[in-house]
């Protein structure tokens, strides 16, 4: 190794680590934040970690808030999601990788449309559509309109995971005395497992993040998720960050935790479609 | 075991077609080889018989019954690939009993014919390993062992060796004629590889963009060519062809080359005096000769020893001109050397190179 | 004999029929569920809201949905925090893509390169992304607030502000506040997907460019970018427009303040339905901007059929 190649890898090592202490950084203040006791916020207010560790602003928001049942909600939410939107998408995915029929064309545009227009506009619209149904202000009217938006972008997800399996698999489960459906459920699903792994944590981290419409189809704290759980809290409690802060870990926790466990199969998936096209 | 019938099928895609029309008749028990350049709609035909693709008109009948609308699964026929697509999350015997377990087969049936197809192809030891941990001619076995599991009405090959290295290839091959042998399935052998096909087929088919060529036994195909394409693919290195006019001189026929120099035919053709025609030569069957009336001095481009003989590379007139001899002595061939064709081994084809033409000997015999 | 085979024949051609059907149908029994869903809860609702441009619709007044013909849009047209509103989209989304494709390719030509640990390096600078968008919001504003953040100090103590202030509250730096937590937010999402267009490129196309003489840079520009050109052109455009309609953050961050110095036509429809509950009046905007994104998307694929035909 000469002395050139030596200097780029310490460049190299050294800008993976910028960009790590770049991703952490805030998400560290988060943590530092709900852990210092409040006498210490203001007086120790740049250190990296307070000189005393608390917990007392956790405590205080699983025990004196509704957090908990926010918490619960968003995760009936986003899980239900997820898991509609994985199957029901992995459907299309399959159609749209294996057939070509007449209303593929229009079906990859309307999908394409529906990332084109801002989401506000569907609003008012969904509300009046949604309010004769009883589906505002549930936990079931969020769940249908979180899967509605997740479907296209998880359908172009799937398809090209689905892309990436030879269709000779297919062809050898079809004369092997499979039906075209016996051979999706036994011969592809099974290997596009890392797939719907990538396509349930992308679901799921979109659904546990999406304020706008929770606020506007939920009111009132017993169907409320997170995010506008969290929102009401900030502008009712907006000097206390310790307590904001702390609720903001918690809501952070499983979507990361989803994250961390899926990341590796998005690359990789990603890479099957790129491979194709 | 069945008999296949192939009816005046066409196939279209979109505005291309793709097979214009073939006839074919499969016995029960044969072993049928489509061979051709990659494009001329063997494996297209392949997969139409497997049910995999759509036929646009005509009728594929397994056994006497119309198949055209069954689904592959009801044609109880078994395929092997070119990439063998065996199941990637299933183990060798689960990839080989995969089809009779989709069939609700009795267990201890499923059992004992895997165990009996992984004896023929010697398995055993690699049954519980997953394809991921086999190599290419083990991939190859099992995806043999898959079809032959399951007892079907035929085999289907779609270039089933192509992805194996050469001496791997040789050795499978034999397996296949083996395999062919003790089981006497029905069989039908996709391949681009006239080795194949001539070692491997009772009768071969030989194709050429969608339309066939010429059908018969790897014997009639190398020694009575139907046309020029059938007399260019099969045969290595590939027969010589020179242009040529017919002439009948004192009785005897003969071809006259552009340069003048007249080549004696073995009898006489109905054609008319100084029609065009092409001669075709295997190299093999060029001799090398002292320089006489009839033979052909031609300059020495290359000369490829092949350990078993030596291809010699030659410019006539210009053109390239192959000679294959047994001979070591052609290894030190000077810049020229004089070769002669022997009449009995001379093809002649018409202008169009569609046809063979028949010398009236031939006809008058067969 | 004769008719065995006739009633066979007919037979087989009655399954043929159902056969046939079936195959056709089988695309759409797959694609029904995603398709029923989408028109009734997107295609439906937008149809809807478009023509609520042409009506005036209050949500809490009984007594609007009158048709209006274009009036909106005759007020749109004079409107000039709609003008703001549309440049400050053009600098929002115009920072925010530049910002997020520099830092993502650059981290994926990074994480491209095998190293030890890459895997968790990976894990951790992708892990943004994760983290729900309102929450990057707070976080960020949290950050620049000088009462629990760091930042202004920093800033401060590195001589970049004359005391530690908030710039969220600055009019004129307020802006940054939101597309800098949107470039954090989005690295990961350019970096993923370059990081696989990446992994596409056949690596002996770099052996043979190293044998032939290139240098590392001319290897860049002769074999990745020309590579990832597609990948860049597909995600640039979507990103775009995505980012365009992403007004989440300045909602959280700065709802549109100090003195509308934030406010994008996202935000200003947002602001529009739901603090004026002007519907009408939103949607007629929303419809621009649509119009707008649509008019933009058809430029991109149309300049780059005509440099694909050039070369």
């Amino acid at each position: 190794m000469n002395s050139y190649s030596i200097f780029g890898t310490a460049l190299h090592r050294l800008a993976i680590l910028c960009y790590v202490v770049f991703a952490l950084f805030p998400l560290f203040w988060l943590l530092k934040v709900s852990v210092t006791p409040n006498d210490l916020l203001y007086s120790e207010g740049v250190r990296m970690w307070p000189s005393r560790m608390s917990f007392e602003h956790f405590r205080f928001v699983l025990a004196h808030s509704a957090f908990p049942v926010f918490f619960r909600n968003s995760m009936i939410v986003a899980g239900a999601t997820a898991v509609i939107v994985t199957l029901l998408a992995s459907l299309s995915g399959y159609a749209l990788s294996r057939f070509t029929f007449r209303g593929k064309y229009w079906l990859v545009a309307l999908m394409l449309l529906t990332q084109m227009f801002p989401l506000v506009m569907l609003v008012a619209p969904i509300f009046k559509m949604l309010s004769p149904l009883g589906l505002t202000n549930s936990l079931t009217g969020l769940v249908v309109v979180y899967t509605a938006f997740n479907i296209p972008f998880a359908t172009f997800l799937m398809q090209s995971f689905f892309d990436g399996i030879p269709k000779e698999l297919e062809e050898a489960a079809k004369i092997d005395g499979a039906t075209q459906f016996m051979a999706f459920r036994q011969i592809v699903l099974p290997l596009t497992l890392p797939g719907i792994a990538a396509t349930l944590g992308f679901v799921f981290t979109a659904a546990w993040s999406e304020l706008l419409f929770a606020l506007m189809l939920i009111s009132g704290n017993s169907a409320a998720t997170f995010p506008v759980g969290l929102l009401t809290f900030v502008s009712k409690f907006s000097v206390d960050f310790g307590q904001m802060m702390a609720a903001g870990v918690l809501a952070l926790i499983p979507a990361c935790l989803f994250f961390l466990f899926i990341q590796r199969y998005l690359v990789q998936g990603l890479t099957a479609g790129a491979v194709k096209g | 075991m069945a008999s296949i019938d192939i009816r005046n099928v066409r196939k279209n895609f979109g505005i291309v077609s793709v097979l214009h029309g073939v006839d074919l008749a499969i016995k029960n028990g044969e072993f049928v080889v489509l061979v051709g350049p990659s494009g001329c709609g063997k494996s297209t035909l392949l997969r139409m018989i497997a049910g995999l693709e759509e036929v646009t008109e005509g009728e594929i009948r397994i056994d006497g019954v119309r198949v055209n609308e069954r689904a592959p699964k009801d044609r109880d026929i078994a395929m092997v690939f070119q990439s063998y697509a065996l199941y990637p999350h299933m183990n060798v015997a689960e990839n080989m009993s995969y089809g009779l377990r989709i069939r609700k087969a009795a267990r201890e049936k499923i059992t004992a014919a895997v165990s009996n197809a992984a004896r023929k192809l010697e398995l055993q030891p690699l049954l519980a390993r997953r394809p991921k941990a086999l190599s290419g001619g083990q991939r190859q076995r099992v995806a043999m062992g898959r079809a032959i599991v399951r007892q079907p009405k035929a085999f289907l090959f779609d270039e089933p060796l192509s992805n194996l290295d050469a001496r791997l290839r040789e050795q499978m091959r034999a397996e296949i004629k083996k395999l062919h042998r003790d089981l006497g399935a029905t069989s039908i052998y996709v391949t681009h590889d006239q080795i194949e096909a001539m070692t491997l087929a009772d009768r071969i088919v030989a194709m050429h963009e969608g339309v066939v060529q010429q059908v018969g036994s790897p014997l009639e195909l190398y020694d009575r060519p139907a046309n020029l394409f059938v007399a260019g693919f099969i045969g290595s290195p590939a027969m010589n062809f020179l242009s040529a006019r017919y002439e009948v001189s004192a009785g005897t026929a003969s071809a006259r080359l552009p340069d003048g120099t007249l080549i004696a035919l073995s009898s006489g053709y109905q054609l008319e005096e100084g029609a065009a025609v092409t001669l075709g030569i295997r190299p093999e069957h060029v001799e090398m000769s002292p320089a006489s009336e009839t033979s052909l001095r031609a300059t020495v481009d290359l000369i490829e020893p092949t350990g078993f003989g030596i291809i010699l590379h030659l410019g006539l007139h210009g053109l390239p001109f192959n000679v294959f001899t047994l001979d070591r002595a052609a290894l030190t061939a000077g810049p020229t050397v004089t070769v002669a064709f022997p009449p009995q081994h001379l093809h002649l084809f018409d202008e169009t190179g569609k046809r063979a033409l028949e010398s009236s000997l031939q006809k008058g015999t067969g | 004999m004769v008719f065995d085979a006739t009633a066979g024949f007919s037979e087989s051609r009655r399954r043929s029929l159902v056969d046939r059907i079936t195959r056709h149908a089988e695309p759409y029994l797959y694609t029904a569920p995603a398709l029923i869903l989408i028109v009734t809860i997107m295609l439906a609702p937008l149809v809807l809201g478009l023509s609520y441009a042409f009506r005036d619709v209050h949500l809490l007044n009984p007594f609007s949905g009158g048709y209006v013909g274009l009036d909106h849009f005759r007020t749109l047209y004079g409107d000039d925090n709609f003008y703001r509103a549309l440049r400050n989209t053009l600098w929002w989304t115009g920072a925010s893509v530049f910002l997020q494709f520099v830092f993502g390719l650059i981290l994926a030509l990074l994480l491209d390169r095998p190293f030890a640990g890459r895997a968790v390096a990976q894990a951790l600078v992708f892990l943004p992304w994760a983290v729900p968008t309102f929450l990057t919001g707070l976080n960020w504003a949290w950050l620049l607030n000088p009462v629990i953040g760091p930042l202004p100090h920093w800033l401060y103590a590195l001589g970049l502000m004359s005391e530690p202030a908030n710039i969220l509250s600055n009019p004129q730096l307020a802006m940054w506040g939101p597309i800098i937590a949107n470039v954090w937010w989005g690295i990961p999402f350019f970096a993923i997907t370059l990081l696989a267009a990446l992994q596409a490129i056949p690596r002996d196309l770099y052996e043979a460019a190293a044998i032939d003489g290139a240098g590392a840079i001319r290897r860049f520009t002769s074999i990745t970018l020309p590579f990832l050109a597609p990948t860049i052109a597909i995600t640039v455009l979507l990103r775009t427009v995505w980012i365009s309609n992403f007004a989440d953050l300045i909602i959280v961050m700065t709802s549109g303040g100090p003195a509308d110095r934030t406010q994008i036509v996202a935000s200003y429809i947002f602001t529009q339905a739901f603090r004026a509950l002007d519907f009408g009046y939103a949607s007629a905007i929303a419809l621009v901007l649509l119009v707008l994104l649509l008019a933009y998307s058809m430029l991109i694929v149309m300049l780059r059929q005509v440099l694909m035909d050039r070369s």
